[in-house]
């Protein structure tokens, strides 16, 4: 869907002449993922507190990707636009130390280029014991929140907060440092991600990760799910792409497109668990990823939402993943979820901040977090990573629909001035489901452009 | 080791390579016993009365689209497959590759061949018999069978007379020669020609020919409307539990037969006023005949082995086909009366009786009939003069017939009905993981096209 504004002040001379002299915001061209694209077009600046144990993987990482390394102090001069910054801060246990942080990143921030990344490692502060430590380790997250929100020219900063059990292993941090310093990660800001120790399969293709996977999505006919299914394929894997009947037509032309098999179900049916297990014992030996993105709306306010607005969309967008899951995770079922594998939910913002006239949806959303982290947990002994995205304003046929105003606030009120694209979502996604993400379960990454709606 | 064990070693090791390419078939000589045919799966869009929602939908598109949904479920984007062989009855002249454009739009392989094959509304399952056959030949191991027509965008064609005046105006040598034959249109001749469903031998509709077969065996009203509201009492209960999720793909925004009634009831249809048949026994209603109808179906038929290649699970074996045709033009016989003599036959050749099946899949062109066909079945005279057999083909239990519904509640689009019908009986078969389905398909020209199927 077009955002004419963007549109209007980045592409249209005149548009853009009278934008710079009224000082109108000016939402950057985001850099996104095209195939075979170079991780980063610049060199990345890396440094750390301390020992900064993990800034040596970091930098392995980035190398291994093709990428540029400066190693970055205080007084170190560019020569070049910095496409990103990685700061290992996970030895830092003082408020002091933090000043280091100041000293280096500042200079070098001054030094991007657009769709410039930040990626802050720290260590994961409810592992610490020293309250001081805590602190300076949770300090992190306010830091790289606030520079997201200065960032310009389309750049983002996230946090990695990772246990000190994986801060030796590269392999674990390889897959989520590569996504937030990618341009996969393109409207993703603002956000602190968790990555636990796990076993991570040596072959490390970050071009194709998913490649021989067998992966299900569901509200795959249009929209974000169509998205999904298109970035799933770019990334290797076969897909079986599920909707419900009545949008069969859509839905086999996107499963044309892709060579995918079209699955044509109503998630809500009783024996929706059994259908795709069959589904996928016929194509493949096992299921690899699960993604539950089939979701509805019925708005209303809450004193005038009937029981069939509120029990629908309670049935479509979350009991219908628990009567799935429940088949899928059963070990004796052919076509089920196989150990490693992963489950991938969609929530919203509206599940983490509430939304006007959406108790219902709000309701559905917020439980597909707290299925997140309670189920990510149970299935952790089968190495199976649970996680959702929550999306925020995305330009799809359903953000379309809402009147102009309305629609503008939620577009601009965000710290990239624009809306997101379904393929971010679509992105995020492939990110969780991709083997290299195995230290990563329990999540919801927001996929918002750091939306100030719910933060 | 002594001399003879090397001796033995030596002999075996040769025979290994001289004997085993003896074995396989002599260069030249490709023929080979005949192999199972399987239903792999079939698909279709919803059919539509005619003059509604498809008004813009031209016979190639709703076809490609048929092909599409079918290649969508068995993820076969890019296949090549043995080969497409479709039809329509109603056939605009440009389409006369119709089939093979189809494929063309479609996501199979450009490399498919197709052919169009067209036998009015036997289209559909005469098209399967004959890539069936091909199959079970050793010729190719995957093929889709299938058919498609609209009367919403039927060819309107000149008419005679203007046609032979402009064609004179193009042969013309001379300007005087051309402008003298240009002259010679008339108003008349202006109005096109207009399709119709009526028999060029006899100049009767194919329903007025019904009603005549209709009176001969003597179904009644009642009898009609009953199997009328069965069929969509039957039709709206396979909707209702998704009996057709993997059966139709939804198209132009339709994602369900419009001309099916789910609360259709004798009562309802009793009010209904003949349209066929003169006076007081005229009994066949808008309500138990067939309306004209837009649509299309496909049906992937392979071997086993194809079907494994694939990761395809088999509906059930395609056993055999049979067509016949009557003479209805001197009125020695009803013109849909031909499925019994196709069906007597086909029984014969297989060593079965018309009692060994689990589903009778009787094509609904009107519910008489079906009823007279059940009725010549079941009468020792027909079954003797006409059949030439000792003993009638007798009665069949009649809840197995048209169980999921038929062309009276989802109508009838000419060639779209043998693929709609082949789809649903693979289907019931492989639900019920055992039994034999007979299909029978009337059509005009004094017709009838019938096959079995098997459980796989």
């Amino acid at each position: 869907m077009a955002d004419t504004y963007s549109n209007l002040v980045n592409k249209n001379p005149l548009g853009k002449k009278v934008a710079s002299q009224f000082g109108l915001p000016k939402p950057a061209l985001l850099r996104r993922y095209k195939e075979g694209q170079q991780l980063l077009e610049g060199p990345a600046a890396v440094a750390g507190i301390g020992s900064a144990p993990v800034a040596a993987s970091a930098s392995a990482i980035v190398k291994a990707s093709g990428g540029e390394v400066v190693d970055a102090t205080p007084e170190t001069s560019y020569d070049a636009r910095l496409a990103a910054i990685v700061f290992d801060a996970t030895q830092a246990r003082t408020l002091d130390q933090l000043d280091e942080l100041r000293q280096v990143v500042a200079p070098a921030l001054k030094k991007t280029g657009s769709s410039a990344r930040l990626v802050v490692i720290g260590t994961t502060p409810s592992e610490l014991s020293d309250p001081e430590a805590a602190a300076t380790q949770q300090a992190l997250e306010g830091i790289t929140r606030s520079i997201g929100k200065e960032m310009l020219r389309g750049g983002t900063a996230n946090l990695l907060w990772v246990d000190e059990k994986a801060q030796g292993d590269s392999a674990v941090l390889a897959a989520p440092l590569r996504f937030l310093l990618s341009s996969r990660s393109a409207y993703v800001s603002g956000q602190p991600i968790r990555v636990r120790d796990a076993d991570v399969p040596d072959v490390d293709d970050w071009h194709s990760p998913l490649a021989g996977e067998t992966a299900v999505i569901t509200g795959a006919a249009r929209g974000i799910g169509a998205e999904i299914a298109k970035v799933f394929a770019r990334a290797g894997a076969n897909l079986i792409l599920v909707d419900i009947p009545a949008s069969g037509e859509a839905l086999s032309k996107v499963a044309n497109s892709l060579g995918a098999t079209a699955l044509q179900l109503d998630v809500t049916a009783a024996d929706a668990g059994e259908r795709i297990a069959e589904a996928v014992a016929r194509k493949s030996d096992k299921l690899d990823v699960m993604v539950h993105n089939a979701g509805i709306t019925r708005d209303k306010l809450f004193v005038n939402t009937d029981e069939n607005r509120w029990g629908s969309v309670l049935d479509v967008n979350l009991r219908a993943q628990f009567r799935i899951n429940k088949v899928l995770l059963d070990k004796g079922v052919k076509g089920g979820l196989a150990d490693g594998g992963r489950i991938i939910g969609v929530a919203s913002i509206s599940g983490i901040g509430g939304n006007r006239g959406q108790s219902n949806y709000a309701a559905s959303k917020a439980g597909v977090i707290g299925m997140v982290r309670q189920l990510s947990q149970t299935l952790a002994d089968r190495n199976i990573t649970v996680n959702a995205v929550a999306p925020g304003f995305i330009e799809t046929e359903m953000t379309a629909k809402i009147p102009f105003a309305t629609r503008e606030v939620g577009r601009r009120l965000n710290s990239l001035l624009q809306g997101g694209q379904p393929v971010d979502v679509g992105e995020a996604i492939a990110f969780f489901a991709e083997p290299g993400s195995a230290g990563v379960t329990g999540q919801v990454l927001r996929v918002c452009g750091q939306s100030q709606l719910g933060a | 080791m002594t001399i003879e064990s090397i001796r033995n070693s030596l002999y075996l090791l040769l025979s290994v390579s001289v004997i085993h390419p003896l074995s396989s078939t002599p260069k030249g000589d490709s023929l080979m016993s005949p192999r199972d045919v399987y239903v792999l799966g079939g698909n279709r869009i919803p059919f539509v009365r005619s003059g509604g929602k498809y008004l813009k939908a031209s016979n190639q598109d709703m076809l490609t689209t048929a092909i599409d949904g079918l290649v969508s479920r068995y993820g076969l984007a890019g296949e090549r497959l043995g080969e497409v062989a479709a039809g329509a009855v109603l056939k605009h002249s440009r389409d006369f590759n119709l089939t093979r454009e189809s494929v063309l739009g479609s996501h199979l392989s450009p490399t498919t061949p197709a052919y169009d094959v067209q036998q009015a509304c036997g289209t559909g399952l005469e098209a399967a018999i004959l890539v069936a056959n091909k199959i079970a030949l050793g010729q190719i191991d995957s093929a889709i069978a299938g058919g498609t027509d609209t009367t919403s965008d039927a060819p309107l064609a000149i008419n005679d007379g203007l046609r032979r005046t402009l064609m004179k105006a193009n042969y013309a040598k001379t300007p005087q020669q051309r402008i003298s034959a240009v002259l010679k249109i008339r108003p008349a001749q202006l109005a096109p020609e207009q399709p119709t469903n009526g028999e060029p031998r006899t100049g009767l509709s194919m329903g007025e020919h019904q009603a005549i077969t209709t009176k001969e065996w003597g179904i009644t009203r009642e009898a009609q409307d009953e199997l009328t509201a069965l069929s969509h009492q039957n039709l709206a209960a396979a909707y209702d539990r998704g009996f057709f999720d993997d059966l139709i793909t939804p198209y132009l925004g339709v994602t369900k037969d419009n001309n099916l009634r789910p609360d259709s009831t004798v009562e309802k249809l009793a009010k209904l006023k003949p349209v066929f048949g003169k006076g007081e026994g005229a009994t066949m209603t808008a309500g138990n005949s067939t309306p004209l109808t837009d649509g299309a179906s496909a049906v992937l038929l392979g071997t086993k082995e194809w079907a494994d290649e694939h990761k395809i699970t088999p509906l059930a074996r395609f056993v055999d086909g049979e067509t016949a045709a009557v003479d209805y033009v001197t009125g020695n016989e009803g013109l849909l009366m031909a499925p019994p003599y196709a069906i007597a036959r086909l029984l014969q050749r297989n060593n079965l009786t018309l009692q060994d099946f689990d589903f009778y899949e009787i094509h609904e062109a009107f519910a008489s009939t079906v009823l007279c066909h059940l009725a010549a079945m079941e009468s020792a005279e027909f079954c003797k003069e006409k059949l030439g057999l000792e003993a009638p083909l007798g009665s069949i239990d009649r809840s197995k017939l048209n169980v999921n519904g038929s062309s009276l509640a989802a109508g009838h689009p000419f060639a779209a009905t043998g693929g709609r019908i082949i789809a649903s009986a693979a289907k019931q078969l492989h639900e019920k993981g055992s039994g034999r389905a007979l299909i029978s398909i009337c059509a005009a020209g004094g017709l009838g096209v019938v096959a079995i199927l098997e459980a796989a």
